[in-house]
């Protein structure tokens, strides 16, 4: 077992994939970072944060497909090459762009299979950076998960470790429907073992980091690393709570919440994603239709407030739900009565 | 004119079966059969049959929400395409798609799209093929003066300059986006030369005209299949009807519409083009014509006869089977 980070998880999962399967390419914007110039003779970028690095090398630029700062036309066209039989990972730099190219995912991609009567596949990856917490601001720093799980044809994948990173993009380039891999900007540092061999995550199946008793967590991306930091508080005031990281959002593996649930009567959500219509609140609102009886207190979803990401360090520390607010809702779910 | 004289067959069959098929929608349409909107290719069956007839199947489409006319340019399968428009459970799309997103993947029609322009950045997309995997193909898009305002074929443009990739971007300016003129929304009214912007060589010429429009294709396919990347293909015609059927069309003058029947017909053009020069006999074409009267008619009875998707079709093909 080897210790990579995140980043090296993803570039890692890209390049045994499209060793695997010559099908499989790589487009988007400065993803071999000047090395698209003819006549440039430095070392590839692999994009603003590195998240291809390497890729140019091994590949080369038929495969490495730098582009315009163009989104429509990278999705579309990642769509299009899906449909007419290639493997494409289209690289939304950050996610806030979807706003530009929202056409060629929803209308296009995600349809294509059910409008055309299951003709052929579209598996396609858009590979997105979503999250706040290093100062991007408004415009880079959203989590818009919920929008895309809101779509019918598109799956919806948000590791939160090196390890999911890997597996989950390699089931996400093998999978034959379009996938938005939301990488967490905040996470891309971050370390964890790590298998060198090809392996899959397998989409629509949750883990249990954690059992326990008094509360469910459900907690997505960069959440689960804040409330595995509460853990130790959480026990010392008494409070067993089992943690589950659903991995992927669509599909989503209710059953087992609906279990954990059944067993611990309580549901506390961390979601990123803006509070209306959010990701959490489809939570529990299948909590309450499928086990209400087992519950014993009120659902709760802790997300930021509604309003954009703020640029201000401490503005946007006080929009992520933090350690002493997760602590305060286990404390109200826990003495509920 | 150098066609050999299957191919200016192959070229007069495409057409016609256009304007035969789109004449028996409309009379459809009128008795109320059709269980969607529809919109007419009449008028510019030179466009997409010079275009296709220049195509193989491995090559592909991408369409509009005018899209008949295309499919069948693309021969794609006749009685299975009037099954979608009627939206029956053995169209091409399984009664999921209609008129305006009826697909043919095993010829390379890679689907009518009901997003003004979106179909640019597709078309671009499969050309990729050539890029990534070193296949012989092209990819066409067809747009209309209206979606050539539209930021996708702008980028797809540019796209598929940069990357030299093998694609026509077929302007088809029939004069009207919708209800509102070429020369209301058309900054700087050259479509062409927009595209010479990103570029690529680009020709402007009559849309009524098979010969003017196949000639281009020709050599835009060649250069692309040689991998000197993409071309554009402004072809000025006539949309006869209405932007859908049943728009009043108070927009347009009775003048205009009787005149350009009569100068306009692209039958009726390539009928005298192929006679004068004594390649193909007038009786040759006029069994053609009987031929498909009944080719459509047998289709569109059978489309009518059969069944409606079973309602326990409404959630499948979503997602892969047992994928989710």
């Amino acid at each position: 077992m080897t210790i990579k980070t995140y980043r090296e998880a993803i570039i890692e999962a890209m390049i045994l994939e499209m060793k695997r399967d010559e099908k499989v390419f790589v487009i988007g914007e400065d993803i071999s970072g000047g090395r698209g110039c003819e006549d440039f003779e430095g070392e590839a970028a692999g994009g603003p944060m590195g998240l291809t690095q390497g890729l140019w090398d091994e590949f080369g630029a038929k495969r490495v497909i730098d582009t315009p700062i163009s989104e429509t036309a990278i999705m579309g066209a990642a769509a299009g090459a899906a449909l007419s039989g290639l493997r494409p990972i289209a690289e939304l730099m950050f996610s806030d762009f979807f706003g530009v190219c929202f056409d060629q995912i929803y209308n296009q991609a995600a349809k294509f299979r059910f409008m055309y009567g299951d003709q052929g596949a579209t598996p396609l990856v858009i590979r997105t950076m979503i999250g706040a917490g290093i100062g991007c601001g408004p415009q880079h720093s959203q989590s818009p998960y919920s929008i895309f799980a809101n779509i019918p044809g598109l799956k919806v994948v948000t590791p939160s470790n090196p390890y999911d990173a890997k597996g989950l993009l390699i089931s996400s380039i093998r999978d034959n429907d379009p996938v938005i891999f939301c990488e967490h900007k905040a996470l891309l540092g971050m370390d964890g073992e790590v298998p060198d061999e090809s392996y899959e995550v397998p989409l629509g199946r949750g883990k249990i980091l954690k059992e326990g008793n008094d509360i469910t967590i459900v907690a997505i991306g960069q959440m689960v690393g804040v409330v595995q930091n509460c853990i130790k508080s959480l026990e010392q005031k008494g409070i067993s709570v089992e943690i589950i990281d659903p991995r992927s959002l669509s599909p989503f593996d209710d059953e087992m919440v609906y279990d954990s649930v059944e067993k611990t009567g309580r549901l506390l959500v961390l979601d990123e994603s803006n509070p209306v219509c959010s990701f959490g609140s489809w939570i529990t609102s299948m909590v309450s239709e499928e086990v209400f009886s087992s519950l014993k207190a009120p659902t709760k979803v802790l997300t930021p407030p509604h309003c954009p990401v703020p640029a201000a360090p401490n503005l946007e520390a006080a929009y992520l739900p933090d350690i002493e607010t997760i602590i305060s809702a286990s404390e109200n779910l826990k003495n509920y009565s | 004119m150098q066609l050999s004289k299957d191919k200016l067959i192959d070229a007069y069959t495409r057409m016609k079966k256009i304007r035969v098929f789109e004449e028996t929608m409309r009379d459809e349409f009128a008795k109320g059969t059709v269980p969607a909107f529809i919109h007419l290719y009449i008028g510019q069956e030179a466009i997409a049959s010079g275009i296709c007839v220049e195509l193989n199947d491995n090559d592909t489409i991408a369409s509009t929400h005018r899209g008949h006319g295309h499919c069948l340019a693309k021969n794609s399968n006749l009685e299975r395409m009037t099954m979608e428009i009627f939206c029956r459970a053995d169209g091409l799309c399984e009664g999921k798609g209609g008129s305006m997103h009826i697909a043919d993947l095993s010829v390379g029609m890679l689907g009518a799209n009901a997003i003004v322009g979106a179909n640019a950045p597709i078309a671009v997309g499969a050309a990729l093929r050539q890029r990534v995997m070193g296949e012989n193909l092209v990819s066409a898009a067809f747009i209309g003066d209206g979606a050539s305002n539209q930021g996708a074929v702008f980028e797809a443009m540019n796209l598929a300059s940069v990357l030299k990739l093998p694609v026509l971007f077929v302007f088809e300016n029939n004069g009207y986006a919708e209800f509102t003129g070429v020369d209301y929304h058309c900054g700087g009214g050259d479509i062409a030369g927009r595209a010479e912007g990103f570029g690529m060589p680009s020709y402007k010429l009559d849309g009524s005209d098979f010969f003017a429009v196949q000639e281009a294709a020709a050599e835009a396919v060649e250069r692309a299949r040689k991998g000197e990347g993409p071309s554009a293909i402004e072809c000025y015609a006539k949309r006869w009807y209405g932007h859908f059927e049943g728009d009043p069309q108070h927009y347009r003058t009775k003048e205009e519409l009787e005149t350009i029947r009569k100068d306009n017909d692209p039958l009726i053009i390539f009928r005298q083009k192929v006679e004068e020069a004594g390649l193909v006999e007038s009786s040759e074409l006029d069994i053609i014509d009987e031929d498909l009267t009944s080719q459509v008619t047998d289709a569109v009875e059978k489309a009518k006869n059969s069944p409606l998707p079973n309602v326990e079709e409404l959630t499948t093909n979503v997602y892969e089977k047992g994928s989710y």
